[in-house]
């Protein structure tokens, strides 16, 4: 008789997270209940929030043997809002800071990496801004792999009137600290394929280790399952190199 | 696409939303990613009191075509009227 086992038990909530300048912050926590060590993973949402679909995503990487944690990006903006009125305060304050999400990510990676049972290796992913911000704290922070959905202005200026401080990261390559994995669409206008045939050649000038692939038929947020951008076969493989990627980075 | 760019507007209303009505002191328009509308960009209007916090907002997700044709119908509105009926004086 073959056992029934329970190997993929996980518990979901939200908790406090000491973030940027140690401001407490609210993220969002899934964590395996196995006792085996586990590798961890930061989840850097969208600009759209905060929001259900990718507390969804969080709960997948715990489903899969990782505790993942999602801070709460715009919770100084407005701490206990709806994502999506928290979403438009951030905007209309001219978005998240470098510097400030660079701290933020920080303290979730501490976080998971002082759990019961971590074995001290996480990685990053992010999607749409989130996408930028990823490879941004790949540049900068003590991360173990990072995954770059369609994040635009990683190479390329945003136009001049952007209220936002967004600025291309090319100038921090050679800083990049761990394996990229790049899954953008083919369709897509920011980042286009063309500029990320760029950043490709960049990674490779600095002899950076990379693995990107361009899904056809797809165009921005075909991981999105809420919204109608999402592509399920495109969706799918992303979802299979992720795990690819992550199993072999961030596995004991 | 994420555009990034608002556009803000001081507003001299009020506006109800989740909790009622409240005045109104800014609007920000954006072209962006919706919440809710089923398409990939719209035209995205906030109506907002910042002083009230960040849930004083009325939202409205609407496509280029809807907000050019709302722009066409408070002009039409504002020209069947007498000039000024509902002017609250200059804004700030």
């Amino acid at each position: 008789m073959v056992k029934i086992e329970s190997k993929d038990a996980f518990t979901a909530g939200t908790v406090p997270l000491a973030g940027h300048g140690g401001d407490e912050i609210e993220a969002y926590l899934a964590r395996p209940l196995a006792p085996e060590p586990h590798g961890s993973v930061v989840v850097i949402h969208h600009m759209p929030g905060y929001d259900d679909a990718t507390k969804e995503m969080v709960r997948t990487f715990a489903a899969h043997g990782y505790a993942a944690i999602m801070p709460n990006l715009h919770w100084r903006d407005a701490p206990g809002a709806a994502p999506d009125d928290a979403a438009a305060a951030s905007r209309a304050a001219g978005g998240v800071p470098d510097a400030r999400l660079l701290g933020d990510v920080a303290g979730a990676a501490a976080h998971l990496r002082g759990l019961p049972n971590s074995n001290g290796r996480v990685g990053s992913i992010g999607h749409c801004s989130g996408g930028r911000q990823s490879f941004l704290a790949a540049c900068s922070l003590d991360l173990d792999a990072a995954v770059d959905c369609y994040g635009a202005f990683v190479v390329g200026e945003p136009p001049e009137n952007f209220p936002l401080a967004v600025s291309s990261l090319v100038h921090l390559i050679p800083d990049l600290r761990c394996p990229v994995l790049g899954l953008f669409g083919a369709e897509d206008k920011y980042p286009s394929p063309e500029e990320v045939g760029e950043l490709e050649r960049e990674l490779e000038r600095h002899g950076k280790a990379h693995e990107f692939h361009i899904y056809p038929e797809a165009a921005h947020a075909f991981f999105a399952v809420d919204r109608p951008s999402y592509r399920p076969a495109a969706a799918m493989d992303g979802w299979r190199r992720v795990f690819a990627f992550f199993d072999e980075h961030l596995r004991p | 696409m994420c555009t990034y760019v608002t556009e803000f507007a001081t507003m001299d209303g009020s506006a109800k939303g989740a909790t009622g009505w409240f005045p109104c002191t800014r609007a920000a328009v954006y072209v962006d990613h919706p919440f809710h509308a089923r398409h990939e960009h719209t035209v995205n209007i906030d109506f907002t009191n910042p002083e009230l916090g960040p849930s004083a907002r009325v939202a409205v997700e609407l496509t280029e075509e809807s907000a050019l044709a709302l722009i066409e119908a408070i002009r039409t509105a504002l020209a069947a009227a007498p000039p000024g009926l509902a002017s609250g004086g200059p804004l700030s």
